[in-house]
């Protein structure tokens, strides 16, 4: 799609595509049990961890192997700020995790920036497990595995105009999060698509395709792709905020590099070369996930084949493939 | 009025002599030809201009100001751009949009992530402007790498020219290309070269381009200027006659063709 608007797809019909997503989206949860419902919410908020992870990969051509650092700092900082500043506003928690995903992002961003291909990989995955090492050693700090609870009852959204305080809360919460989730979703989604669609992100994509020329017509490489680093991060800690107050507990998995894993996984299945690709993904792959788990003990397995078969026969993932056959369609019916 | 000055300029590479002591002055407003035979040090003075290779020693003066040791970002803010041999572009970018980016970038407004980059319309008219000189109007939503070879080359002259600098340096405009479009991509080039007033560098094998379009030929050898001159100096010259074709003798470029 990247490449769709680049060639003119007009900006109102993008935008009337959005909109019916985003009625269906609401009106979904009317329709389906309180289970879907927290299933699609966390495909939501992982959709917005693979878009911010797909800046840097799809846009920038940067593959990060590191990226439960930002989603385990957001989670972590929101556990902090709840367990020992008695923190209850969502608001503030948001705040608070993107400036904490911000700082770490900047560093280690500034450090790996300096390396592309495969050392940049390895580096953001060495980095990652620093973090996790700690998260794990210093129990007394994070909990050790154990982790941190974060019980959604403590909290409140919209600068404390929903709590869930009483009977029948846990059923509020379901939905009122699924909602509160949908809008930082889609204001995140908006904010995304202006930035690869900005001069700022066809920058990136310049230095995606060709890093010298890039410079040669003026285009500061390094610091280009730090910037993006750091926006890459923030929205990946975002995902890992909203993530929290749903699982109820954070625990050093989601800092551990299979979890980083995940997140180039679901933006390959769902095509990191479209800029919707990551949401689709990370929806298909929470469910994939989900199921995988509930019907067999050797899940890994079964995601490890899905893997195979994905990269061997749908190399550009699920929406770039479906974009591919509707073209062809449209071309045979003509 | 001088636009640029290379003194004592030397490049060495282990026992190769890339730029050995070159002491090349282009005017400004000329159009010159580089010229020699392969490993002649052409495209590795074009690299020590543009700040693409650091030089040993030696000096670049260009406007009257020292840039020996600035960036290439401070190259191009100055005035010197170049294209490249190997055609450098942006291939999943259309053509539209490389030339619209080296417009963003030398507008400042490259930072801008705000806004999308379809809806300034400045950019987008002064792109399609371009591109239309170029020749390229038609090709303007394909995306780079699906341009045929011309075309690519006729693009990555565009992107360079885009900057609007003062000094152009252009390697090997017309390399792998068929004869016939030689002349058409040198035609663009000098039409919007000379019609703009721009100053030109360029790096040619095919002599019947380089007599016919240069106002000055400079003649590399060994890292080193052998000759330099006007078109009808060069022509008659042995010492260059024997060193690009290996034969001498009054009107030895002509019996070459």
């Amino acid at each position: 799609m990247a490449m769709a608007t680049a060639t003119g797809t007009p900006i109102w019909r993008i935008t009337m595509g959005a909109a019916i997503i985003l009625v269906i989206l609401a009106i979904l949860p009317q329709l389906v049990d309180a289970y879907q419902t927290v299933l699609l919410t966390y495909g939501l908020i992982m959709a917005i961890a693979a878009l911010g992870f797909n800046l840097l990969l799809g846009y920038t051509g940067l593959l990060s192997f590191g990226h439960s650092a930002y989603f385990g700092t957001g989670a972590y900082t929101v556990a902090f700020i709840t367990r020992d500043f008695g923190v209850h506003s969502m608001e503030l928690c948001i705040v608070g995790g993107m400036l904490g995903t911000l700082i770490i992002a900047a560093i280690f961003g500034f450090v790996c920036v300096r390396h592309t291909r495969i050392f940049f990989g390895i580096l953001t995955l060495a980095l990652s497990q620093v973090l996790w090492s700690l998260a794990f050693k210093f129990f007394w700090v994070t909990g050790g595995t154990d982790g941190i609870r974060i019980p959604y009852a403590n909290l409140s959204l919209v600068g404390g105009l929903v709590d869930f305080k009483g009977a029948g809360s846990f059923h509020r919460f379901i939905y009122a999060y699924y909602y509160y989730v949908l809008v930082v979703f889609a204001v995140s989604t908006i904010i995304m698509w202006v930035i690869a669609h900005s001069p700022f992100g066809k920058a990136l994509q310049a230095i995606r395709d060709n890093e010298t020329r890039a410079r040669f017509v003026g285009i500061s490489v390094r610091r280009y792709r730090w910037i993006a680093f750091m926006i890459s991060g923030i929205f990946t800690g975002l995902s890992g905020i909203l993530w929290v107050p749903l699982n109820g507990l954070t625990t050093p998995d989601i800092l551990y590099w299979p979890f980083s894993g995940e997140i180039v996984f679901m933006t390959v299945l769902g095509g990191f070369r479209s800029f919707s690709g990551p949401i689709v993904g990370a929806i298909a792959f929470n469910y994939l996930k989900t199921y995988a788990i509930a019907s067999t003990e050797y899940w890994q397995l079964l995601l490890g084949v899905v893997l195979v078969v994905l990269v061997m026969a749908l190399p550009a993932g699920i929406v770039g493939t479906t974009a591919r056959l509707a073209a062809k369609l449209g071309r045979w019916t003509k | 009025m001088t636009l640029l000055e290379t003194v004592h300029l030397k490049k060495y590479f282990g026992d190769t002599h890339a730029v050995d002591d070159v002491n090349l002055t282009i005017a400004e407003g000329e159009f010159i030809s580089v010229v020699g035979p392969n490993g002649a040090g052409k495209t590795s003075l074009c690299n020590v201009i543009s700040a693409h290779l650091i030089p040993d020693s030696g000096k670049i003066i260009f406007k009257g100001r020292d840039v020996t040791h600035s960036s290439v970002i401070e190259r191009l803010k100055a005035g010197i751009a170049r294209s490249f041999q190997l055609v450098n572009l942006f291939d999943d970018l259309t053509a539209f949009d490389n030339v619209a980016l080296a417009i963003f970038s030398r507008e400042g407004k490259i930072r801008n992530m705000a806004a999308l980059a379809h809806r300034d319309r400045e950019v987008a008219i002064e792109a399609d402007t371009i591109l239309d000189q170029f020749g390229l109007a038609s090709k303007r939503n394909e995306p780079a790498r699906s341009l045929a070879q011309g075309e690519r080359k006729l693009l990555d002259v565009a992107l360079a020219y885009a900057l609007r600098p003062r000094l152009l340096f252009l390697d090997e405009p017309t390399s792998g290309v068929s004869t016939r479009e030689k002349d058409k991509i040198m035609d663009i080039i000098a039409s919007v070269v000379r019609g703009e007033g721009i100053t030109a560098a360029i790096i040619e094998h095919d002599m019947d381009v380089v007599f016919k379009y240069s106002d000055r030929i400079v003649v590399m050898h060994q890292g080193a200027i052998l000759a330099q001159g006007a078109p009808d100096a060069i022509r008659n010259n042995d010492d260059v006659a024997m060193v690009l074709l290996g034969s001498s003798g009054p009107d030895a470029f002509s019996r070459k063709e």
